[in-house]
């Protein structure tokens, strides 16, 4: 079915980002606002607002019974998620199923094979992809006999989790009782899902994605990213392609990524994450995520494809309209993410008011974000204000343009982690290319130490 | 109407080959400011004046004042504010027992509660050593910077 008029269930500048293909694509956008956000950039950019609900993100965003009801009150054809939030959520899916409404994602039961971590994991194995050694412990003796097989340090993960969040590290076997018992809880607490499995620890490891696109029957890579620039699991620089992965890696990990989707049946966007073992030279599979990721634009630069509108294409129910020989890459592409944290003082959030916001443009450079001045920054939400995104023929020649990028652009009025990334495109280990998921926090210590 | 990233890139492409340093557009909904910042670098200032209408049933309560209160701080007693503003967690998470109840006694490194910012977790200390008088502010109630969470009786 055509999506005529769109629901976008989100905020932020992913908001922004969906409204802006809308706009092109000529379909009505309509944002659904929480209290926070109903005069923010995105709500005066899309071409309708339908308030969703009160400011906490669990009585607005979080909450799938709102959304439809935003939906049907305005009668759109379809809700894009975004990012966070709803975006993986199956209930939301057959919610919008039920109402006749177009979800911009996979089917709930897709959903529902990937979200789950140790289902996905199964899926990955049945898929032919390499899994890291590991396995579900139920309790303590069944833990003990997976940590037998995969050995120490290893990592306890909520099968509920996801993102970074969830995952405790065990170095010895006599902190295997104590770190479950934690671990269980907190996964009952966060996820309401007391289940975990334990995972060998790969001491030097590199995150490194594949963007899918798929129509239910065919599926297609979108090529890689390196997300390995990471603050406890979160996401701080991504590129694309991965630098300095070899050819044979590289095309093993677009055919499994390939593999995972066409045997998921996958419709729509997703990102499969690989973790790429820098001491072995190998790879195996971490999980698969179901929406539009964060660092999708690097994906975009380096393709010339609009992933959105593919996203759209597809939830219309049309088949791919690419080939796998279609795709091309072209040159580097570099993403910063400012956020409103203030990285001297622990990265510490500085929600407040914008007073000005100069960007820089040209041919190369794209800015993602959702604020200008006198925009507010709620204290509800995350702390991403914005995306510099830079195109260079090559790395080196990314890297510099995102250097001279970053000393045009200023938001003032909050601190943000600009500086941060001043400071990490200055590091020689960063330039050289290739770090893992360990380096961030190693840069991090000189250079706090040395600001006031 | 607004300007897509593309009107501003073709605006950008007419600039570079031209001898201006400066633009200054203004338009019914939107004013943008274009300046040459080098060889084919540039700096945009945009601002999107427009104001939506906002559909969709009962109007945001935004003169209900949810926040937690600030009343006086009685003689003698010393009230905590959250280190910065945020939602008061009294709990680590949720089901566990608070950090501490009235009653409880603590010093100045005690932590009393959690403060969600952006979906980042501060601990609250209590900053000194006494007793727990009365909780002004809920779990899980918004708390800005100069709201008192709790009061505290210094011994």
């Amino acid at each position: 079915m055509r999506i005529r008029r769109l629901l976008i269930a989100n905020r932020g500048e992913i908001a922004a980002r969906v409204i802006r293909t809308c706009a092109r694509l000529g379909i009505e956008s309509v944002l659904a606002a929480s209290d926070a956000d109903l005069d923010a950039l995105p709500a005066r950019l899309a071409d309708r607002v339908v308030r969703l609900g009160p400011a906490p993100a669990s009585e607005s965003y979080l909450d799938p019974a709102a959304v439809v009801r935003a939906a049907k009150v305005v009668a759109a054809d379809a809700v894009h998620p975004g990012y966070g939030f709803l975006s993986e959520n199956p209930a939301l899916a057959r919610a919008c199923r039920n109402s006749k409404i177009v979800f911009v994602g996979p089917a709930p039961e897709t959903l529902e094979a990937v979200g789950d971590k140790l289902r996905a994991r199964s899926h990955a194995l049945a898929a032919g992809l390499p899994v890291v050694p590991g396995g579900e412990a139920a309790d303590l003796a069944g833990a003990r006999a997976v940590a037998a097989e995969v050995g120490y340090p290893l990592l306890v993960k909520a099968v509920g989790g996801g993102g970074g969040r969830g995952m405790k590290l065990v170095r010895s076997p006599d902190e295997l009782p104590h770190t479950l018992d934690l671990a269980v809880s907190e996964a009952a607490a966060a996820f309401g899902d007391p289940r975990v499995y334990l995972e060998r620890f790969v001491a030097s490891g590199r995150h490194v994605e594949v963007q899918v696109l798929g129509d239910g029957d065919r599926a297609v890579a979108l090529g890689d990213r390196d997300c390995s620039v990471q603050r406890r699991y979160q996401k701080l620089f991504e590129e694309a392609p991965a630098p300095l992965l070899s050819e044979r890696i590289r095309a093993e990990m677009a055919t499994a990524a390939t593999a995972l989707a066409t045997h998921l049946r996958y419709g729509g966007l997703g990102t499969v994450e690989l973790l790429h073992d820098r001491e072995r030279d190998t790879f195996h599979f971490l999980e698969m995520n179901a929406r539009i990721q964060v660092e999708h634009p690097v994906t975009e630069m380096v393709t010339g494809i609009d992933l959105v509108a593919e996203q759209l294409a597809v939830a219309e129910g049309l088949p791919l309209r690419l080939r796998q020989e279609d795709i091309v890459l072209s040159g580097h592409a570099v993403e910063c993410r400012i956020n409103a944290e203030d990285w001297a003082h622990d990265f510490r959030p500085a929600p407040g008011r914008i007073e000005r916001v100069v960007l820089p443009a040209g041919d190369g450079i794209r800015v993602d974000h959702h604020v200008q001045g006198g925009s507010v920054v709620p204290p509800y939400y995350d702390s991403l204000l914005a995306k510099l995104i830079v195109h260079g023929a090559d790395r080196a020649d990314a890297l510099a343009r995102a250097r001279a990028a970053l000393d045009l652009l200023r938001i003032e009025g909050v601190t943000t982690t600009v500086p941060m990334h001043q400071a990490l495109l200055a590091d020689p280990e960063f330039a050289a290319g290739g770090v893992d998921t360990a380096f961030f926090e190693r840069f991090l210590q000189p250079c706090v130490s040395g600001v006031s | 109407m607004d300007l897509s990233p593309d009107d501003v890139r073709d605006v950008l492409r007419v600039l570079d080959s031209s001898g201006l340093d400066e633009l200054h557009l203004e338009l019914e909904n939107l004013t943008l400011t274009v300046r040459r910042a080098g060889a084919s670098a540039w700096t945009v200032e945009q601002q999107v004046l427009r104001r939506p209408a906002v559909e969709g049933g009962a109007e945001p309560a935004d003169h209900v004042d949810n926040r937690a209160p600030r009343a006086a701080v009685p003689d003698g007693l010393v009230a905590v504010h959250p280190p910065l503003l945020g939602t008061f967690y009294r709990a680590p998470k949720p089901g566990a027992p608070p950090f501490v109840d009235v009653g409880g006694r603590v010093d100045e490194e005690s932590v009393v509660g959690i403060v969600e910012t952006m979906k980042m977790m501060t601990p609250v200390h209590a900053g000194v050593r006494g007793t727990v008088v009365e909780f002004r502010t809920g779990n899980g109630e918004f708390a800005d910077t100069d709201a008192v969470l709790l009061l505290l009786e210094p011994a």
